[in-house]
């Protein structure tokens, strides 16, 4: 029984060392730990596209993580390592594209279908209160002889 | 005004059709890449057989299809026959050896002949790096100059030959003869 507890151990504790060995990265402080985990997060993997780098396998994004930690050794602000990726990636990398001529119906898109679609609603609603103010409530003679008609009608039923 | 309002639904149905028939043929896979019109970027490495050391200078001289490749690649393995052949034809082809066993690289290379005229070893991946591959196999179309001006990602058969790249590299070709 206590070998088994042993053996149970020392494989839950292999287990600890194979997870830290995805990425066993040294920062220097806290806020080096910060932007790594947030540039990770901000920028997308070419190969499993619906994944960010943080969280993709692929070994482009394991290399790009490496680039990343080492950039970040080097100083560079954020910026320059978003860029250099654009460089090689394209816009693609970027999860929040640069606002540019090519991308603006991206970022205001959607802002225009629903201000578009409130324009409609307004115009629709509009248009419907107009015509309950001013259209006739009153029946005319003809609607009123055929009123007249049918309640007669309904009455000789009973 | 009721007519136009009668076309709406259609012209809207038109325009998501257009899309939707587009989108139809196209591979998300497939990014454009970020490179085209850039020089190809710098590097020096060994060359596969490690006689020499390469650098984008000796790219420079004659249009050619730089192809990124590694014999963990199976789709690499599809297109090998294919390059073989195009080399034959006289088309200038150069190997980048990607994230690659050098041992393995000299064994396929012998093995199933070595279409490339230059064999650049990135084992690091560096250069690809720096070319923005994100798999293999990737194949670039480099004038001249040196500078960038096609890239096809996947294999490359008779169809992408001659469909794609045929027509490019014939034009950069001409480009350099007059």
């Amino acid at each position: 029984m206590r070998r088994w507890l042993a053996v149970a151990v020392f494989a839950l504790g292999l287990g600890g060392v194979a997870q830290a060995a995805i990425d066993t990265y040294k920062f220097a402080d806290d806020a080096e730990r910060e932007r790594y985990h947030q540039l990770t997060k901000e920028l997308r993997c070419p190969k499993c596209q619906n994944q960010d780098i943080a969280d993709s396998n692929a070994p482009i994004a394991a290399d790009l993580r490496r680039e990343i930690f080492r950039m970040l050794g080097e100083g560079k602000s954020n910026q320059q390592i978003v860029d250099f990726m654009v460089d090689r990636y394209g816009d693609f990398v970027r999860y929040k594209p640069a606002l540019s001529g090519r991308t603006w119906l991206l970022w205001f898109g959607p802002g225009i279908l629903l201000v578009g679609g409130f324009v409609v609603l307004a115009v629709i609603v509009r248009r419907r209160r107009g015509q309950a103010i001013t259209g006739n409530t009153e029946l005319s003679l003809d609607e009123r002889e055929r009123l007249a008609k049918l309640l007669n009608k309904e009455r000789s039923h009973d | 005004m009721k007519r136009w309002i009668m076309v709406l639904p259609l012209a809207l149905f038109l325009l998501v059709a257009v899309f939707l028939y587009r989108g139809l043929y196209l591979d998300p896979s497939e990014l454009p890449s970020a490179m085209i019109g850039k020089p190809f970027p710098a590097f020096s490495l060994a060359s596969v057989q490690g006689d020499r050391t390469l650098t984008q200078a000796d790219l420079v001289g004659r249009p050619a299809l730089v192809n990124v490749w590694g014999t963990w690649c199976p789709s690499c393995k599809v297109e090998h026959p294919y390059l073989n052949q195009l080399a034959e034809q006289g088309v200038v082809i150069h190997g980048v050896n990607y994230k690659d066993d050098n041992g393995a690289a000299l064994r396929w290379l012998r093995d199933f002949h070595n279409p490339y005229q230059l064999d650049i070893r990135d084992e690091q991946g560096t250069l690809g790096l720096d070319l923005g591959v994100y798999g293999a196999p990737e194949t670039f179309l480099i004038d001249a100059k040196g500078v960038i001006r096609y890239k096809h990602v996947g294999v490359v058969d008779a169809t992408v030959w001659r469909e794609q790249l045929a027509p490019l590299y014939q034009g950069l070709v001409d480009e350099v003869r007059p």
